[in-house]
């Protein structure tokens, strides 16, 4: 990764108009054993979380659920997505989209909460009558 | 896209546009662009995830009635498929960069099985909410749904002629479909619909008694996300196709893998997206 983040030296581009697809393109093939491994550990957490629903753990049971899910999506973001071996910058994105979206959810419902879900007769099921 | 393809007699190379200084500066170019596609995807399904969350906090009930009426077992292997496809998505990658010729084409086609695999059991679930009416709106039948919780018996048949209780299966109201915007009788003919059904729960008792009003909120929330997700496979079918066809004509070597590696990032998203679908939808509890 310490390789991405130096500056462009201008003395290093003559040659690469020279060879198209130049030498400077370095793939970095993730290894097979470590793709095999996070299926793996993908196949177990999906198992895992429609386990822990046969398990009534109240208000912790979406937690579990969500943190599971979590585990997942950095499991694919950081190793299918090569998130690990890129550039921070490709992170911060993903990073602020998440971010952006948690601030959306987490201040709309701090709005809806303050109101009364009985406003309108019969378009609060949340009631029971 | 700038890498396009270079046709015969120039295998497996990259052209680098003349805006870029290198080869390897354009190839983190694209990837940043294609990173700020996925951020804005993000964003986009945000906004279903934020209507699932008030929805959600304020009626937890629906979410919880109505979870029991999706199929757990098919979603549960619809994951599986989704996930096992994002593996060879990414072995696909490896497999572009290493220059593996045939094993790319393989692993590019199991992919696109997969999605296949996925679209099939997805339009098995919608027929069966189809068939039995757990739709959006005024679409949701909740007669059909007092039939589904009490059994066949009299009482059920009965709930399917009462008026506004349309048969499972039937075609989709004529009536609501040529009106342009709901007008008060419409509204007040969904409400006389709600209290059959509710009325209906209340003389038999046990569990139809606590069948929860409103459940088309759930099924409403369910189709956009599961739909929107749905669309999203489809054009990565499409992309899928698309990068089969240019690894058959022999497009892609370990100096141009550009496209295979960023249509993996967008498959990858789109699993990613169904890790929170599934749990959130199917295994409410």
């Amino acid at each position: 990764m310490s390789e991405f983040g130096k500056p462009l030296d201008p003395s290093d581009t003559g040659t690469v108009f020279d060879e198209p697809g130049g030498a400077d393109l370095h793939p970095h093939p993730v290894p097979l054993w470590l793709l095999a491994g996070v299926f793996g550990a993908l196949i177990a957490l999906t198992v895992a979380t429609v386990a822990v629903t046969y398990v009534d753990l109240g208000r912790f049971n979406i937690v579990i659920a969500l943190a599971i899910a979590a585990i997942k999506g950095i499991l694919v973001a950081e190793i299918f997505m090569h998130l690990h071996w890129d550039r921070p910058f490709n992170r911060v994105l993903l990073l602020s989209a998440i971010t952006a979206v948690a601030l959306f959810i987490g201040i709309l419902m701090l709005d809806s909460g303050t109101y009364l879900p009985d406003m309108i007769a019969g378009y609060a099921p949340g009631v029971t009558q | 896209m700038s890498t396009a393809a270079t046709g015969k007699g120039n295998e497996g190379r990259a052209s680098v546009a003349h805006y870029f200084d290198s080869a390897r500066q354009q190839y983190e170019s694209q990837k940043l662009g294609m990173w700020l596609f996925l951020a804005t995807e993000i964003l986009m399904f945000g906004g279903l995830f934020c209507a699932y969350a008030i929805y959600r906090a304020n009626h937890p009930e629906i979410f919880l009635y109505a979870h029991t009426l999706l199929d757990k077992n098919l979603g549960a292997v619809n994951t599986i498929v989704l996930l096992f496809s994002s593996f060879t998505m990414a072995w696909a990658v490896r497999a572009a960069m290493l220059g593996q010729r045939r094993l790319l084409i393989g692993l590019l086609a199991v992919t696109l099985m997969c999605g296949f695999g996925f679209m099939g059991i997805k339009s098995i679930e919608y027929h069966h909410k189809w068939q039995h009416g757990f739709l959006w709106g005024q679409r949701f039948d909740y007669a059909a749904l007092e039939g589904h919780a009490v059994g066949h018996d009299a009482a059920a048949d009965a709930a399917h002629d009462a008026p506004g209780g349309a048969a499972p299966g039937a075609e989709p109201d004529a009536g609501h479909a040529g009106a342009p915007a709901r007008t008060d009788d419409e509204a007040g003919h969904v409400m006389a619909e709600l209290d059959t059904a509710a009325e209906v729960s209340m003389a038999h008792g046990h569990a139809a008694a606590t069948i929860p009003r409103n459940l088309h909120i759930f099924f409403g929330i369910y189709f956009v996300m599961t739909g929107l997700h749905g669309i999203h496979v489809l054009a990565g079918m499409i992309m899928l196709g698309w990068l089969l066809r240019r690894a058959i004509r022999g497009d892609f070597g370990t100096r141009n893998y550009t496209a295979v590696d960023l249509g993996g990032l967008y498959w990858h998203l789109v699993d990613l997206i169904w890790i929170f679908l599934f749990p959130l939808l199917y295994l409410i509890h």
